[in-house]
């Protein structure tokens, strides 16, 4: 059997598993990728046909996601985190070592194929870095040594399911539970509850606990239960307030963390998978919905498996799968899907039309993904958090949880703390706690300043310490990044800034355009190459991206410059030249297709830009 | 019974049930400045050049429903500017060179820039290395033109029946993408007459061999701003689709 023949069967095999559903084309092609180190444009052409869709179906979305490869990957792939917390522990020194150890360079595959090494968007393991991916599943903590013994490893040929599980163990570093993480719930018991009492009360628990979705944006979570439940106006039957008859709902939980320094959903999945899936059951009950999906962002590969476990049990147990605990018609299953390296599937609609097969491009709203989401049907979409919390408002009511908190944000709040403190980790606190707690509790010193909700959030200064985490005052998705005295401003906003010039998905013109612009003008001021005039331009520019962009990514990819700009403009003005105008291409650079063209090099065909 | 009202500008207009801002401004007779819209094809929302104040909020007047009482701001000095922004940042983008181009004063970048004052780019051009496709008899793909306007794709997918375009790629590496095994115009099965050949509103997508058959001076948008011509051509399709 020759090559040709042998990939056509198995790109075949594998499309069959999938049920020739091109709803699953990501899940296929990641397959694909495992299975040949790259989707080749002949690979691509395999699916296309096996699937009955178009070529370009298939390579707009091989093209959209970082994780899948068009030229052949190295037996072993390093993914090394290009997270600002993996920079300051040393990401970048770890990665230049390991190439030198393994004679190769950054982005691109070895000559004999075994190895190849690049760098990826933040990976979630900020409190256990330098972190990246092996294979796609995580490695934390790479230090010298450590990668003294991957280098061996690689070099000696030897399969990663051989290597020390040490290498793979992941912390959970869980340091201060408050009342979620202090009360687990234990499984089924929520469930039980919400078979127990009418829709109604229930639906009166999720009301009273005032939930608000933990993803950030902080949607009143019993209003979008409630909309979902109710469905779209156009299918709205009489009497009102009763479901829609006849439409299917979905529930999807986002497990999509990909803001830079968030890590608390994998510390929920790894440690508490059964209460999120369990929240996401209760909610299915009460919008009426029978399939559910996890979009399970790729990183968090190593998770799967496990997730699948849990899933297996509580089918078992008769907590998932046709009537649930004994209760007539209450049927709901879960689907675990996996994302492959797009930090905008984060976002609820391109989640969905991930979930879709497709490139994840947000939609167009109005309509919202409650009345019109997965397949144009009903759709919850919450965070991993989200669930976790409403499943324990289920046991508890919603009272319980809304006796703390402040006047708009009720309960509790999980912080994936990390950077320079000396014991980062997830922390719960009860909405309304200062800055300065936080930082006292996770032993913070000599403190420049705290990246909260991540680079999409704010940079506070060491003087707004006496600010609060709530939604009246800095609402944030989680993420809590501490930076002290030694670190550079610029060189943080920098780093956030070309994350999300890689992530933007380019539909929009001021987001695809501008996350660039954005990113080569940061560029060329951080070099000591800027002027007066680049520090307005900047400031105009991001806030054009910000009022002009399609979806909350473009709407916070300036918050780094313009926050940073803000707190602390005598650091830009130090990094200017002392001239009016500065080119904004490098006059050196663009001659050297004629240096090369006249075969010179000499210190006259140079040019000086000083 | 009195038909549903909002104001643009301050002035009242009239709207159909499930009518689009933009749409009801076209009926109207209110000129949006739009590139990625054209009203034979579902919207896609995506230049964003059709940003309208909405209740004082930024929304795309080509994707957002118009409603009843609602408050548009179109045409002021704030918008504007964005919108010459947005026009600067599709000059730099990709690679346009009207004096040599076959669209100038046909085309509807250059129409909608000069309409909204542009007079430079303003920022650093990208000049990026895009693949040009002349593999095709009659049909020329210059990408150094292309918007991501999807209209192509639309039109061969929604029209055509051929599916011969998509968008591929991500953020600013995003490229326009051909159903083919081989990747080329010249192995699909698009042809001269389809509307997807006849859809782009710059000079990505050209026919062979008619070039400047219409002297530049004489062109469309040299004759006529682009309000005028687009309420002109748009004004009866809108009618024609809500009556």
């Amino acid at each position: 059997m020759d090559r040709h023949e042998y990939e056509h069967r198995i790109i075949n095999r594998i499309v069959e598993n999938h049920g020739r559903d091109t709803r699953q084309l990501l899940s296929i092609l990641r397959e694909v990728q495992r299975e040949f180190r790259h989707v080749s444009p002949e690979a691509q052409q395999k699916v296309a046909q096996s699937l009955g869709v178009c070529i370009t179906q298939v390579s707009a979305v091989v093209g959209f996601y970082s994780f899948l490869s068009t030229v052949p990957l190295g037996k072993f792939d390093i993914r090394i985190s290009d997270s600002i917390t993996d920079h300051m522990l040393g990401s970048r020194e770890v990665a230049a070592g390991l190439c030198r150890k393994l004679g190769i360079q950054p982005g691109e595959s070895r000559q004999d194929g075994r190895v190849s090494l690049s760098f990826t968007s933040c990976t979630g393991l900020c409190d256990q870095g330098p972190a990246g991916l092996i294979n796609g599943y995580a490695i934390p903590r790479l230090t010298e040594d450590r990668t003294d013994e991957i280098a061996r490893l690689i070099n000696d040929d030897i399969p990663l399911g051989e290597w020390p599980e040490e290498f793979f163990a992941i912390k959970e570093n869980i340091r201060l539970a408050d009342r979620l993480l202090g009360n687990p719930v234990r499984p089924g018991e929520a469930l039980e509850r919400t078979v127990a009492l009418d829709r109604e009360t229930m639906f009166g628990e999720i009301e009273t606990s005032q939930l608000r979705g933990r993803g950030g944006a902080g949607f009143n979570t019993a209003w979008k239960w409630r909309f979902c439940y109710e469905g779209p106006e156009t299918a709205a039957v009489c009497p009102p307030g009763q479901p829609a008859a006849g439409i299917e709902r979905y529930v999807v939980c986002n497990a999509d963390e990909g803001e830079p320094g968030t890590f608390k959903d994998r510390v929920l999945l790894q440690s508490c998978a059964d209460q999120v899936f369990e929240g996401m059951t209760v909610c299915a009950y009460l919008v009426g919905a029978k399939q559910g999906f996890l979009y399970l962002r790729g990183e968090y590969l190593y998770l799967h498996d496990q997730l699948e476990a849990v899933l297996a049990t509580r089918r078992r147990r008769g907590l998932l799968g046709k009537t649930i605990l004994g209760s007539e018609g209450f049927d709901f299953d879960i689907e675990i899907r996996l994302g492959a390296g797009a930090y905008i599937c984060g976002e609820e609609s391109a989640l969905i039309e991930s979930l879709e097969g497709n490139r994840g491009v947000p939609r167009n709203r109005p309509p919202y993904p409650v009345t019109h989401g997965y397949l144009g049907k009903p759709t919850v979409v919450n965070n991993v958090e989200t669930f976790f919390a409403a499943a324990a408002i289920a046991v508890h009511g919603g009272e319980w949880f809304a006796e703390v908190g402040t006047e708009k944000s009720k309960g509790t709040k999980l912080l994936s703390i990390c950077g320079d403190c000396a014991r980062p980790g997830i922390y719960e606190y009860p909405f309304g706690v200062t800055i300065r707690q936080v930082l006292e509790d996770c032993g913070a010193a000599d403190v420049l300043g705290v990246q909260i909700g991540g680079p999409s959030g704010t940079f506070l200064s060491d003087k707004e310490c006496d600010r609060k985490l709530a939604y009246e005052d800095l609402a944030t998705g989680g993420s809590f990044i501490v930076f002290d005295r030694t670190r550079d401003v610029i060189g943080i906003a920098r780093n956030f800034t070309h994350f999300f010039a890689h992530e933007s998905c380019g539909f929009c013109t001021p987001c695809r355009v501008g996350t660039a612009l954005l990113k080569n003008l940061l560029d060329k001021i951080a070099e000591g190459h800027g002027a007066t005039g680049d520090l307005a331009e900047l400031s105009r520019l991001g806030r054009f991206v910000r009022s002009a962009s399609h979806c909350g990514l473009g709407q916070t990819a300036a918050n780094p410059i313009l926050s940073t700009l803000e707190r602390y403009p005598e650091i830009y003005q130090a990094r200017l030249k002392t001239i009016d105008f500065e080119p904004g291409f490098d006059l050196d650079g663009a001659l050297a297709t004629a240096r090369r063209l006249s075969g010179r090099d000499d210190a006259d065909a140079h040019l000086s830009q000083s | 019974m009195t038909r549903p009202t909002f104001q643009i500008d301050g002035k009242p207009v009239t709207f159909t049930e499930g009518q689009t801002i933009m749409e009801a401004a076209t009926a109207a007779g209110v000129y949006i400045p739009h590139l990625c819209h054209n009203p034979e094809f579902e919207p896609h929302g995506s230049c964003k050049l059709c940003t309208v104040k909405v209740n004082g909020r930024n929304c795309s007047a080509c994707t957002f429903p118009a409603a009843d009482g609602q408050e548009v701001l179109n045409d002021t000095a704030e918008l504007n500017e964005l919108r010459r922004t947005i026009t600067q940042m599709l000059f730099v983008e990709g690679n346009h060179l009207c004096p040599s181009c076959e669209k100038s004063g046909n085309c509807q970048l250059q129409a909608a820039a000069y309409f909204l004052g542009m007079t430079d780019a303003h920022f650093p051009f990208f000049y990026p290395r895009r693949e040009l496709d002349a593999s095709h008899p009659d049909i020329l793909l210059d990408r150094d033109r292309c918007i991501f306007c999807a209209l192509c794709v639309r039109a061969s997918r929604d029209v055509d029946g051929k599916n011969v375009f998509a968008i591929g790629g991500r953020g600013i590496d995003s490229r326009l993408i051909v159903n083919s095994p081989s990747g080329r115009l010249a192995d699909t099965p698009i042809a001269a007459t389809d509307k997807a050949t006849r859809v782009c509103p710059v000079g990505a997508i050209l026919i062979k061999r008619h070039g400047f058959e219409v002297p530049i001076g004489e062109r469309v948008y040299d004759r006529h701003t682009i309000a005028e011509e687009s309420l002109e051509r748009e004004e009866p399709i809108v009618e024609a689709r809500h009556g």
